[in-house]
């Protein structure tokens, strides 16, 4: 791994209007590392990853990328050097087709020939999604939307991948399968930034990961470690104290 | 014969008894009945009826006022027999009982006019409904006294809502070429001015010197159309539509471009032959369709609701007007240029361009309702600053701009007084529009338009810069509204403040909904038939004796297609699919074809791909 973070945050605060959520935050996510955001609901873990790709304007503090400071700098920018979302509940667009989907997710870049071995990687890694190309995406399965979300998103040809609660919504049994693909994705290279309830099943592929509690970061560890630590093991890991 | 109760006991009511003929819920039925009551009365009431009695549809037999009355029993009782069969759910038989039911349902309908029949008589109404009259009770009582009338509208109510639940009951053949005949014959009456404007010896031929279908000329058209119908005139066209569907490639290219070839044939020739009244038709046609169309991409594609889309369209009228008439307010300063119309169309694009980003700037940051009310606000202060003192100097408030000249290409004149001229010069930039909008729809910018529509956070996500975009679509529209606005000046040749009133936004956006939101073909069918047989905001249509009526019957069709068809009159197949995903759903769950346990499948999938 590199010296220099990929991406991070340097003592952020955020406000939606006067309420503050976001709170003097510190994150580093290096080249290729798969690290994991843990915390409640409405712990500002959402707000991270807003703030993180500039769909929200921290109120100080600096969101670095590469090492320069793009704070004032929009989303289409950090796009383009390969910051990329999936968002909370995939969010398909649901009345354009499956292949619209995927090309928006290409939707920065110019160049055809990447853009169509892309596509092809994605189709041998979703038989599925070739199936449906002309389909709307609102007509499809909870699994194969995700499979669409996740492939829209590696359309863009991403270096590190923010997933916003990538198992909240699916069927138990798409869980597993689902972060076996996110581990898949990570093999290929990519980093990945990932927001989760699901803690066990989080820390048990990540390398690293933070806890927010109400904005502020309470515990930055190993993923190892922090599936050892009692106080999370109580608190979010749902586990009695006498264990 | 409606009102035999299962009780009575000749031998015939028995057997009607047995098979079922009173089957049915009659709660329902009376319930629907009262129904075409209300919409009975409300119609006579509004004077329609009076209104149009003086237009002769067949001679002397019908008239359009009493065709306004007569269609509701019919299509109710239509309507009755209408229930959603489900695959895989037994449906109820059809037979006599359907029939019966129908019957009901027009004879508590006609009850309710024979009640307004009594009531216009015992009461002078005439204070609290304007459109009391004592035509409106003649007309109610076939002039033939107030027994007659009494009885008469219950009869006819039964014998046409029977008819109208009868067509069920029949093969769908033959109720094609029942329905092409009476059809047929309604339409070639009421088009009577335009048949006539079209095919000039027609006149003699089939219409009475006072108007009207001559009696022997509509049982010929009704024969011709049944014969015609019966015979697969009909299914003809279809063959020709599902093998331009099943095409592929080259073949369906090369039909693609025949079909195109046509439609431009028509429509250059069509003018040519054709009396001033359709070229006239025609010329508004186009200068709404071009209004049509650039607010389709801004509410069809880029999702904005727009409803002050007028502003362009005054805008460019406007900024015409003052480019090219010697009237126009005497505050210009000298060096203030006097240009021909198409050097002045250019300023124009720019000034309409200019106006969209100015008023877009603000609005589009809003989302939803807030927006729309916002531009609903933008369209009435365009209006009225033209109207105001303040700017009299300019635009000469309520005068208006006159005497705006021809646009003059050398080797044409388009004015208004040659509405054939208007009508190719609106064409020209019809085809331009459309050529745009379409290669729009299919280019990078309409998709980030259609992902802002979809979802606008999202799209922000995918790197879419959202406000620039919307702002484009802002753009777009203002200019192609402009285009409309810079013909209307010169065609009408003056430009005043109350051709931009915020019912023409209001029309625009039935166009494009009726049409079908997102959906080129759409809206151009939308804008033929809206503003050719209803008509513009103040321009006549087909129909110009509804032309009172008009704004009643627009809101009613807005209301009938957002219940019934949201996908427009022409459907996008997608779009279609989509509205109506929970029936389609629920259909193939009955047939057993999808799996309703949705997540395990794709996971195998997933793993598949993973090993
Ligand atoms: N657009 C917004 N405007 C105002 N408050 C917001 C907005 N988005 C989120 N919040 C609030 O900020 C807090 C953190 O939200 P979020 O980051 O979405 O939490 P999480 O993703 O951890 O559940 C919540 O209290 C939420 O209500
Ligand atoms: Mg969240």
């Amino acid at each position: 791994m590199s010296d220099t973070p990929l991406l991070e945050f340097r003592n952020i605060n955020t406000h939606y209007g006067a309420v503050h959520i976001l709170k003097d935050v510190n994150l580093a996510i290096y080249p290729g590392e798969m690290v994991c955001l843990l915390g409640g609901n409405a712990s500002g873990k959402s707000t991270t990853l807003k703030t993180l790709l500039g769909m929200v304007t921290p109120t100080s503090g600096e969101v670095v990328l590469d090492g320069e400071v793009v704070n004032d700098k929009p989303t289409s920018y950090r796009v383009e050097r390969g910051i990329t979302m999936v968002p909370e509940n995939r969010r398909l667009f649901k009345r354009l087709s499956v292949l619209e989907n995927l090309q928006l997710g290409a939707y920065l870049r110019d160049d055809k020939d990447g853009i169509a071995n892309d596509l092809e990687r994605i189709y041998s890694m979703f038989p599925r999604v070739k199936e449906r190309l002309s389909q709307r995406a609102g007509t499809l399965s909870g699994g194969e939307q995700q499979m669409v979300a996740m492939g829209r998103a590696l359309m863009a040809s991403p270096r590190v991948l923010l997933m916003d609660e990538p198992s909240m919504g699916l069927a138990p049994a798409l869980v597993q399968t689902n972060f076996e693909l996110i581990q898949q994705i990570h093999e290929e290279g990519i980093a990945i930034f990932m927001v989760e309830q699901n803690a066990n099943m989080a820390l048990s592929i990540a390398d690293r990961g933070w806890v927010l509690q109400t904005g502020r970061v309470v515990l930055d560890d190993t993923a190892d470690a922090l599936l050892q630590n009692p106080d999370l093991r109580k608190s979010y890991l749902g586990e009695a104290t006498s264990h | 014969m409606t009102a035999v109760t299962p009780g009575a006991a000749t031998a015939t009511e028995l057997e009607l008894v047995q098979k079922g003929a009173f089957d049915f819920d009659w709660n329902e039925a009376i319930r629907k009945g009262a129904i075409v009551a209300l919409t009975l009365a409300f119609i006579a009431l509004s004077g329609m009826p009076v209104g149009l009695d003086d237009r002769s549809l067949i001679e002397p037999i019908l008239s359009m006022g009493y065709v306004a009355l007569l269609w509701v029993p019919f299509v109710l009782g239509w309507l009755s027999g209408n229930e959603t069969v489900l695959e895989g759910m037994a449906a109820t038989k059809r037979g006599l009982r359907d029939v019966v039911r129908g019957d009901v349902i027009g004879f508590v309908g006609g009850l309710g006019l024979s009640l307004l029949v009594i009531l216009l008589n015992a009461f002078d109404l005439r204070d609290p409904l304007v459109n009391w009259s004592p035509q409106l009770i003649e007309l109610l009582q076939f002039d033939r006294g107030q027994g007659f009338g009494i009885v008469a509208w219950p009869i006819i109510g039964g014998v046409l809502g029977a008819a109208g639940a009868g067509l069920h009951l029949v093969s769908p053949r033959l109720r094609k070429a029942i329905l092409s005949a009476v059809i047929t014959v309604l339409l070639v009456a009421i088009f009577e001015t335009f048949i006539v404007d079209v095919i000039d010896f027609l006149d003699d031929l089939l219409y009475e010197k006072q108007g009207g279908l001559k009696l022997v000329a509509a049982i010929v058209i009704a024969v011709v159309a049944f014969i015609a119908s019966y015979a697969g005139a009909g299914r003809a066209v279809g063959q020709v539509r599902s093998n331009y569907h099943q095409a592929t490639g080259a073949a369906k290219k090369s039909q693609t471009i025949t079909f195109i070839a046509i439609a431009a044939i028509a429509l250059i020739v069509t003018p040519m032959i054709t009396g001033k009244i359709t070229q006239e038709l025609l010329a508004n046609i186009g200068i709404f369709l071009l209004l049509a169309l650039g607010l389709n991409i801004v509410v069809g594609l880029a999702g904005i609701l727009d409803l002050g889309y007028v502003a362009f369209f005054a805008v460019g009228g406007y900024t015409t007007a003052v480019l090219t008439s010697p009237n126009r307010g005497e505050d210009w300063p000298e060096w203030f240029p006097i240009m021909p119309w198409w050097g002045a169309l250019l300023v124009t694009i720019v000034v309409a361009a200019l106006v969209g980003l100015f008023i877009g700037a603000p609005v589009i940051r809003m989302r939803g309702d807030y927006l729309a009310i916002v531009t609903l606000g933008f369209g009435e202060i365009i209006r009225i600053l033209f109207l105001s003192d303040w700017l009299n100097g300019y635009f000469n408030g309520a005068q208006g701009i006159t005497n705006v000249p021809a646009a003059d290409f050398g080797f044409a004149q388009v004015k208004g007084t040659d509405p054939r001229s208007v009508f190719y010069l609106v064409l020209v930039f019809a085809v331009i529009s459309i050529y745009v909008s379409w290669r729009l729809e299919r280019s990078r910018l309409g998709r980030a338009w259609m992902a802002i529509r979809e979802d606008e956070s999202v799209a922000e996500a995918m790197g879419i810069n959202t406000v620039n975009m919307k702002l484009m679509a802002f753009v777009v529209g203002a200019v192609l509204a402009s285009f409309s606005g810079a013909i209307f000046a010169a065609k009408v040749g003056s430009i005043f403040p109350t051709s931009f009133l915020i019912l023409v936004s209001i029309i625009i956006l039935v166009v494009v909904i009726v049409g079908g939101m997102g959906n080129i073909i759409g809206v151009i069918v939308g804008a033929a038939v809206l503003i050719g047989v209803l008509g513009g905001p103040k321009q006549p249509g087909l129909l110009a004796e509804f032309s009172e009526y008009k704004l009643l019957i627009y809101g009613a069709l807005l209301v009938v297609m957002m219940l019934q068809r949201p996908e427009g009159l022409v459907p996008n197949a997608r779009r279609s699919r989509e509205l109506h995903q929970d029936e389609f759903l629920q259909d193939a769950w009955l047939k057993g074809e999808v799996d309703t346990d949705d997540d395990d499948e794709p996971g195998t999938e997933v793993q598949g791909a993973l090993a």
